[in-house]
């Protein structure tokens, strides 16, 4: 065992405080190449990363950079700093610290870049601007550690694919670099260590003891859960009761439309006026920046969040956590219920509240699942090719560079090991030429081979790349503001789409007031207060997610039971009803009920596929159906079901489920589709195929800017089997679309297609006729709906009048 | 004549036709107009070190263009400026070029000039500062308190049911046409400086399958 140097030994002995097993475990390995630490929320995995730094510094006249701490977060970097500050003060080490961001101001950066300190603290973004400058080599001269924290969370996303190529490019610059990830549980500790590893070296995992088990629990109400719908209203009552019975609690959300309603209701309803605060990625930073400043110091008694709260920083004493609505992924409960109790070795406790009959059974599920330490994951795949482009046009902002040694680089990471060479070519010639079918820019090429180095043509083209690093491409965001005679204050933002949608005297929720729209100011949503009326809801969108492959698999066993004494009277009494009336799903075979109500035919799919997926099965379905001659007029998709409803009967599903004739009406699907050109225009702002929209640009170009729409639809259009709409179909078949998880559901159920047909609607169904999120079918809507509103507008003018020439 | 649709008004006693496609059509003289073409959009975007976006708007522009020549059999095609999105751009390729000779063969074609394309260009035709036939004048962008104008250059669009279209925009004063380039954004038609250009009463044609007038 490595013992702690007399400065850090008599720091610790100072305060009482015992050196965890897995902190020591990390000093001790501190020359490990890559090191994955997994531990629990509140089991000092910060200072775990920062320990053998922080003793490699003590002694030594290290100059310049000596390890970098990479955070998904800018107030996490921040925060890490104001932590690790104190011990480095008061055991007097001759290290400095800084932090990096977007927020730091220019001529700091420039700074930085020249006199780096010893520990930078900075994101992934940041540190793909700082590798895009020349003077890269010269920042990262002497780096030796690289500190990941929450990984598990970059692993998620193209932030961390982009982060794992720019430690590739580090590794070159700095060859004896060693990093460490930082990590929460995981269901595959494994594929996070491939993740973070150089490949193909190896990356050793070291978990710290995961502490007691949680106390969770369902909340038992006096009334019954709703049948359907979201948000858990019903049961505000109990929740408040909750809040007054501890100190601090944290009530998570799924969407921040869903946290926007339950908190008005919530102060509808809060008659003892409890301190209870509402914090969500949409809010206004100066609204972010106060609640967390009130949480810290101790004065609210809960707050409702979404996933913003998610992540790092600590939040002061919080005892409960309460989850609203079914979690839909056991391994972000966990994590949330680590928001709960940050002393190490004491349980976290936490509450499930499903919103409706079906999440009950979820909600089962989940605590199931958390008791057996079952995580669920869904494997990610490659890394995409959007990151890769990007990577490579920072790469020649920074030197030219040799395409094989790049290319070797590249395949370091762990992402992207399985890259093949033709891949990498042909993101290598869409960076230099656009990668066209006609080949329209030999003389204007981004990229030019000049004695054998890859170089940008025209060097104004690095200021460009530079202010498109990053792979977030959230949809364009409008601020909301009151209006200047209410005093300006800034409220928060809602998506464009949503703005747009509104029109003066609307009404709407945004940071748990409710506010009417008065008007649209150049990029400023204007708005007043406007008390005691019903809100127009605002539909920004948090993001959607879809229940669990393992979840799913969990609630199937649950109906497989005989009898349920876990669940409370009102579900077991549906789920035997269900049985008695048709029959419960099963593992193995597909369930599909088929039965008139009023006046129409409904056919009731029970895949157990997610959200996305279930959603996705809908749209097919009711193509082959209108191909068929079976006119259907709409359906309903939840994570578990997928309802159409139509004029005729549907007696023998089966054919409708034939997969290569699914795939085949998915593609034409695919075709027009509006999440196609959402996935599109992400991946081409990430690629470099078209620059992000920067606010203040688009008041004056407004001839200058068209849609990244018109740009999917002439590619489409001229040259379908671009690179871009290549990858624009892996992402929406993984994300949006999820066409995988309806070929797992096929192949789950070996297409044995089990239907029932019966005379009345059946007690799993009826909930489903509840739902909101109805999708109509038809055909040449939008331009029905166009002439219908023409034609009033016409109407009210008095300029009815036949219409001329066509 | 074949049906062309679109959507017929009155502009100093000339009965013009908003065409779907966003053309406008003089029947009485056989005369086609189109505005903001912006040809050769995505080489000016690669030549200036910017994004290498596809290029084919010149191929789907004069694709429509050509269906809407051969559909009215004009005799007279305007392009109202801004037809080429700078001037060096106006070197089309080959292919191009020869589409575009083509077209032109048979019939008289004039090109406006515009703040993209302010000097004459080396492809044949007439090339005028603006024009005038009959009661009508032909120009870029739209002069204050002029009567029988036939202008582009703002790119108008009008947002209608949750979707934003190219639109033409007219009184009993003037018409301003959409932009009928393929790769070309648009700006609101109740933008002050837009709106301030017409009458209280005044309509908008939307373009797309049908024209479709709404009051503006």
């Amino acid at each position: 065992m490595t013992a702690l140097p007399a400065p850090f030994s008599d720091w610790f002995a100072a305060r009482g405080w015992q050196v965890h097993p897995h902190q020591q475990a990390l000093l001790a390995r501190a020359g490990e190449p890559a090191l994955l630490l997994l531990a629990p929320t509140g089991g000092g995995k910060t200072l775990a990363g920062f320990l053998p730094t922080l003793v490699e510094l003590a002694g030594s006249t290290h100059k310049g950079l000596h390890t970098l701490y990479i955070s998904p977060l800018k107030a996490l970097a921040a925060d890490i700093r104001r932590n690790l500050s104190r011990p480095v003060e008061e055991m007097d080490l001759p290290v400095r610290i800084e932090d990096r961001t977007g927020d730091t101001s220019h001529q700091k950066r420039q700074r930085q870049r020249a006199d780096p300190p010893h520990i930078l603290l900075t994101t992934p973004e940041s540190l793909a601007l700082m590798l895009s400058y020349p003077d890269a080599a010269r920042t990262f001269a002497g780096l030796s550690r690289v500190i990941v924290d929450e990984i598990h969370a970059l692993a998620e996303s193209k932030r961390g694919d982009q982060l794992m190529l720019c430690l590739s490019r580090l590794q070159s610059l700095c060859p004896g670099l060693r990093r460490v990830g930082l990590s929460a549980t995981v269901d595959d500790p494994g594929a996070i260590a491939r993740f973070l590893a150089p490949h193909p070296a190896p990356c050793p995992i070291v978990a710290a003891d995961p502490g007691p088990d949680p106390d969770i629990s369902m909340l038992v109400t006096e009334e019954p859960p709703p049948w359907s719908g979201g948000g858990g209203r019903y049961a505000i009552p109990a929740i408040l009761n909750e809040v007054r019975r501890h100190k601090t609690t944290l009530i998570f959300h799924n969407t921040r439309a869903q946290a926007e309603i339950f908190f008005h209701h919530l102060w509808l309803q809060n008659e003892d006026a409890l301190p209870i605060a509402i914090h969500h990625g949409s809010l206004a930073r100066e609204a972010r920046v106060r609640v967390e400043a009130a949480m810290v110091a101790g004065s609210l008694r809960a707050i409702v969040c979404t996933g913003s709260l998610d992540l790092g920083i600590d939040w002061g004493d919080v005892d409960l956590v309460i989850q609203v609505g079914a979690p839909k992924n056991v391994k972000r409960l966990v994590q949330r219920i680590g928001r709960a109790n940050h002393r190490y070795n004491a349980p976290s406790k936490a509450l499930l509240v499903p919103a409706n009959r079906w999440e009950v059974v979820e909600c089962e599920a989940a605590l199931q699942a958390v008791r057996a330490h079952d995580l669920d994951g869904e494997p990610r795949g490659p890394g995409p090719k959007d990151v890769l482009c990007q990577h490579i046009l920072i790469a020649a902002c920074a030197a030219p560079f040799d395409a094989d040694e790049l290319f070797a680089e590249v395949i370091a990471a762990g992402p992207y090991a399985g890259l093949t060479r033709a891949e990498f070519d042909a993101c290598l010639d869409f960076c230099a030429t656009g990668g066209y079918a006609l080949k329209a820019y030999d003389k204007w090429q981004r990229l030019m081979l000049k004695d054998g180095r890859w170089q940008l043509r025209d060097p104004r083209a690095a200021q460009m790349i530079r202010m498109n690093v990053g792979t977030i491409t959230s949809s364009e965001l409008l601020k909301v503001a009151l209006k200047a005679r209410f005093g300006a204050k800034p409220l928060g933002e809602v998506e464009e789409a949503f703005a747009a949608s509104l029109t003066p005297g609307d009404t709407f929720l945004i940071g748990g007031e409710v506010v009417r729209y008065e008007g649209l100011r150049e990029l400023t949503v204007e708005v007043s207060r406007e008390r005691g009326r019903e809100p127009k809801v605002a539909v920004f969108s948090g993001t959607k997610f879809s229940t669990s492959t393992e979840l799913c698999a969990r609630m199937l066993a649950i109906m497989a039971q005989p009898a349920w004494p876990d669940l409370p009277d009102h579900t077991s009494d549906w789920l035997r009803l269900q049985r008695e009336r048709s029959e419960l799903p099963r593992e193995g075979e597909l369930l599909i009920e088929s039965f008139p109500a009023e006046e129409r035919e409904y056919l009731c799919i029970y895949g157990f596929a997610g959200r996305n997926a279930q959603q996705t099965l809908g749209l097919l379905l009711t193509k082959r159906m209108e191909e068929d001659g079976l006119h259907p007029l709409g359906f309903v998709a939840t994570d578990y079901a997928t309802l159409i409803w139509g004029l005729d009967p549907v007696t023998d599903p089966t054919p409708l489920f034939d997969l290569p004739r699914l795939r085949a009406g998915l593609e034409e699907w695919l075709a027009g589709n509006a999440v196609m050109k959402r996935t599109f225009r992400n991946v081409a702002i990430v690629a470099g195929l078209t620059p992000r929209n920067h606010p203040g640009q688009r008041k004056s170009g407004r001839q200058a800017t068209f849609s990244t729409d018109i740009l999917y639809d002439t590619l489409r259009k001229y040259d379908p089997d671009h690179l871009m709409l290549k990858v624009t179909r892996e992402e929406a078949m993984r994300g949006m679309v999820d066409f995988a998880r309806i070929e797992t559901m096929i192949n789950r159920t070996g297409a044995r297609i089990r239907t029932r047909r019966l005379d009345h609607v059946t007690p799993f169904a009826a909930p489903l006729l509840f739902e909101v999120g109805k999708v109509p079918v038809f055909g040449t809507a939008r331009e029905r709906l166009l002439e219908e509103a023409a034609e009033r507008l016409m109407a009210e003018a008095g300029l009815s009048r036949a219409k001329a020439g066509g | 004549m074949k049906d062309i649709g679109g959507f017929d008004f009155d502009l100093q006693g000339v009965r013009l036709t908003a065409l779907p496609s966003g053309a406008l059509f003089w029947s009485a003289e056989a005369l086609l107009v189109v505005s903001d073409l912006h040809l050769g959009r995505s080489e000016r975007y690669a030549r200036r070190g910017g994004a290498l976006i596809p290029p084919y708007e010149t191929v789907d522009t004069l694709a429509r263009l050509d269906a809407d020549l051969d559909r009215t059999g004009a005799r007279t095609a305007i392009c109202l400026g801004d037809s080429f999105d700078d001037l060096a751009a106006s070197a089309l390729p080959e292919a191009d070029a020869l589409w575009l000779a083509r077209m032109k063969a048979g019939r008289r074609w004039i090109w406006i000039a515009g703040n993209h394309d302010p000097g004459p260009v080396d492809l044949g035709g007439e090339h005028l500062a603006e024009l005038a036939i009959g009661p009508l004048t032909f120009r870029h962008i739209a002069l204050p308190g002029a009567t029988g104008e036939v202008s582009g250059h703002y790119h108008p669009k009008v947002r209608l049911a949750g979707q934003a279209r190219p639109a033409f925009l007219t009184d009993h004063a003037r018409v301003i046409l959409p932009a009928y380039g393929t790769y070309t954004g648009g700006m609101a038609a109740e933008t002050p400086e837009l709106r301030a250009l017409f009458a209280e009463r005044a309509l908008a044609v939307l373009t797309g399958q049908v024209a479709r007038p709404v009051p503006f």
